[in-house]
C-alpha cells in the first residue's frame, strides 16, 4: 500500500515572466489522503490542470502508476484513472443531475457513434448500466432524490457532491478535489469530510486542495505545502504543522 | 380560405424540409459555434446523388419504390462521407483559429462544392426521376399529393428519432456535455474529435434525405439548388434559436408556413403588382425582423461564454 501512485518530478509551468510552479516534486502513495496547501496563488489549481491534461508543463512531467502521463491529452488523463473536481464548480449546467454523472461513465465504456444510430442489444443494455451506476453514485453521494433536477438548479452543496460524483463515475484511481470545501458551512464541511474518509475507504486515492487548514490536517496523511510556486515541505501534518517555513507563508512573516 | 389551408399544407410540406436542412446547421453550430455554410451543398449532392444513383436503378428495371431506396441509401452515404471529409479536411485544423476563419473556409467549402457539382452534373436542370406514386387527395377543397403526406411523415419521424438520439443515447449525451462546456467533456472521457464528426455525420445524413426530398417534391435539380434552400434553412434555425434542435424543427415549419402563406396572399396585398415568385422575399424578412428583435431565436437562450 505504500507504493507510489503518481511521481511528479520537477514540474514547471510560467505563464510570460510569472512562474508559477518551480520544478515541484512530490509523491502520492496509493490509498492515502493527501493534502496540498498553500497561499492564494501559490499554484495549486496550476499543478492540477498539469497533472489532469488541461495545461502542458514547460518542464517536468508525471509519472501515473509506473507509466509517464502525456502532457496534452485530458481524456487520456481520465482514461489512466485520473478524475478531478474544479474550484469554481463546472458541472452540464443545462444537464440533470443523473446525465452529468452519466457522462462519467463515459470513459469506462465502449459503444461508439453507429450503436448509437441503430440501437443493437448489447449498446441498450450498456445504456441500462450507465444509468443503474450512476443512479448508485448519487445515491453514495446523497442526492438521488435530485437526480432529475437540472444540474444549475441543485443548492451548492449539492453541486460539489454531483461534482465528485461525476468524477467517481470515471472510476478514478486518484481523485483529485480542488478546494471542495469553499463556500461551505461547518455542517457541510463536515458531511463533506465523512464523504471524503469513506471514499479513501473503498480504495480511492484522495489528493486535497484545501484552504481550510483544520480540514486538511485531520482528514491526510500527508500534506505538501506550496509557496510561490515552489514545494515547501511534504510530511505528516504533525510535522508540517510546526514547520517554520510554513508559518511563514501563511502568516506572510 | 380554401387559399388558407392550401397554403398552410404547402408550408408544412416545405417547412419539413426545411426543418430537416436546418438541424445540420444548429447542431454543428450548438457543438462548436460553427456555421456550416457548405451544408446547403451538401443537400444538393444529395439530391444529385439519388438522381444518378436512382436513374440508372430505374434504367436498369428496378421497380420505382426499389430504386428510390437504393438512391436515397447511397445519397445518405456520400453525404454522410462528405460531412465527415469536411470536417476532417476542412474545420478541424481550424479548431483553434479565429472564429472568422472557420466562417470563411465554409464559404470556400461552399463554392468548391458548387462547382465540383457542375462539372460532374453539368450547367443544366436535370429532371429528378418518379420514384414515388403520383395521387392526389381532396379532402375540404384542399389538394395534397401522396407525396407530401410522405415527406411530411418521414420528417416528423426522423426528427423524433433525432431527439431520441439526443436525449436518451449516450452519445447524444456526449454532444449535448460537449456543447456546454469541451474542455471538462473530454476529462470525463468524452472524445471531442469523435462528437464533432457524429454531428457532421449526423446533419450530412440528415440532409441527404432532406435533398431526396426536395427532388421528389420539385421534380427538378441543380448544381445551385443548394445555396438558397440552405440560406432559408439557416434562417429557419436562427428564428428557431440557433444550436436548439427543437428551434431548429419549429423555425423551418414556421418558416416555411410564413413563406407558403406570403406567396398566397402577396398578390392580393400589392394589388397584383407582385406575384408568388416573390415568395422568398419572406424569409428574408422573417431573418431580418429576428436578428433586430430577438437575436437569440424563439428558443434560444442568452448564450454568455460561447455566443
Amino acid at each position: 500500500m505504500t507504493q507510489a501512485l503518481l511521481e511528479a518530478k520537477a514540474v514547471a509551468k510560467h505563464f510570460g515572466g510569472v512562474k508559477a510552479l518551480r520544478d515541484v516534486s512530490l509523491s502520492i502513495r496509493e490509498g492515502e489522503v493527501y493534502g496540498l496547501i498553500g497561499p492564494n496563488g501559490a499554484g495549486k489549481t496550476t499543478f492540477f490542470n498539469c497533472l489532469t491534461g488541461l495545461y502542458i508543463p514547460d518542464g517536468g512531467g508525471f509519472t501515473f502508476a509506473g507509466q509517464p502521463l502525456r502532457a496534452d491529452a485530458p481524456q487520456q488523463a481520465a482514461q489512466r484513472g485520473i478524475a478531478r473536481t474544479f474550484q469554481n464548480i463546472r458541472l452540464f449546467g443545462n444537464m440533470t443531475a443523473l446525465e452529468n454523472v452519466m457522462v462519467g461513465r463515459h470513459v469506462r465504456t465502449k459503444a461508439g457513434v453507429f450503436g448509437a444510430m441503430f440501437q443493437n442489444k448489447a449498446t441498450k443494455a450498456e445504456e441500462a448500466a450507465i444509468r443503474q451506476r450512476a443512479m448508485d453514485l448519487l445515491h453514495y453521494v446523497q442526492i438521488e432524490d435530485r437526480a432529475d433536477d437540472l444540474a444549475k438548479n441543485l443548492s451548492y452543496g449539492d453541486q460539489r457532491r454531483l461534482e465528485i460524483a461525476r468524477a467517481l463515475a470515471t472510476e478514478p484511481k486518484l481523485l483529485c478535489l480542488d478546494e471542495p470545501a469553499a463556500g461551505m458551512n461547518g455542517t457541510e464541511t463536515a458531511e463533506l469530510r465523512e464523504l471524503i474518509v469513506g471514499i479513501r475507504k473503498d480504495g480511492t486515492t484522495v489528493l486535497l486542495i484545501e484552504h481550510d487548514v483544520k480540514l486538511v490536517m485531520g482528514l491526510c496523511d500527508r500534506v505538501a505545502v506550496l509557496d510561490y510556486g515552489a514545494l515547501v515541505i511534504e510530511d505528516v501534518p504533525a510535522v508540517v504543522q510546526k514547520d517554520q517555513r510554513v508559518i511563514e507563508a501563511y502568516l506572510g512573516a | 380560405m380554401d387559399i388558407f389551408l392550401q397554403q398552410i399544407i404547402n408550408g408544412l410540406v416545405q417547412g419539413s424540409i426545411y426543418a430537416l436542412v436546418a438541424l445540420g446547421y444548429t447542431m454543428v453550430y450548438g457543438i462548436m459555434g460553427l456555421i456550416n455554410f457548405a451544408h446547403g451543398e451538401v443537400v444538393m449532392i444529395g439530391t444529385l446523388v439519388t438522381i444518378t444513383v436512382a436513374g440508372s436503378l430505374l434504367k436498369a428495371g428496378m421497380p420505382a419504390l426499389l430504386a428510390g431506396l437504393g438512391g436515397l441509401s447511397a445519397s445518405v452515404l456520400v453525404c454522410m462521407a462528405l460531412g465527415w471529409g469536411l470536417e476532417r479536411i476542412a474545420y478541424r485544423p481550424l479548431r483553434n483559429a479565429p472564429r472568422l476563419t472557420p466562417l470563411i473556409t465554409a464559404i470556400g467549402m461552399s463554392i468548391i462544392l458548387q462547382n465540383l457539382a457542375m462539372m460532374i452534373w453539368g450547367r443544366n436542370y436535370l429532371t429528378f426521376p418518379a420514384l414515388l406514386p403520383k395521387i392526389d387527395f381532396e379532402v375540404a377543397g384542399v389538394n395534397f399529393s401522396a407525396i407530401q403526406i410522405i415527406i411530411v411523415l418521414v420528417s416528423a419521424t426522423t426528427m423524433g428519432g433525432l431527439l431520441l438520439l439526443v436525449y436518451r443515447t449516450k452519445l447524444g449525451m456526449a454532444m449535448r456535455a460537449t456543447a456546454q462546456n469541451p474542455a471538462i467533456a473530454s476529462l470525463m472521457g468524452v472524445n471531442i474529435n469523435r462528437v464533432i464528426a457524429a454531428a457532421f455525420i449526423i446533419g450530412s445524413a440528415l440532409g441527404a434525405l432532406a435533398g431526396v426530398m426536395v427532388g421528389s417534391y420539385y421534380e427538378i435539380a441543380h448544381y445551385q439548388m443548394g445555396f438558397m434552400l440552405g440560406l432559408k434553412a439557416f434562417t429557419a434555425a436562427v428564428l428557431g434559436g440557433i444550436g436548439n434542435l427543437a428551434g431548429a424543427m419549429l423555425g423551418g415549419v414556421l418558416l416555411g408556413i410564413i413563406e407558403a402563406l406570403g406567396a398566397g396572399y402577396i398578390g392580393d396585398l400589392t394589388g397584383g403588382f407582385l406575384g408568388s415568385h416573390y415568395q422568398d422575399i419572406f424569409a428574408f424578412v422573417v431573418l431580418i425582423i429576428v436578428l433586430m428583435f430577438k437575436p437569440s431565436g424563439l428558443f434560444g437562450e442568452k448564450t454568455g461564454e460561447r455566443a
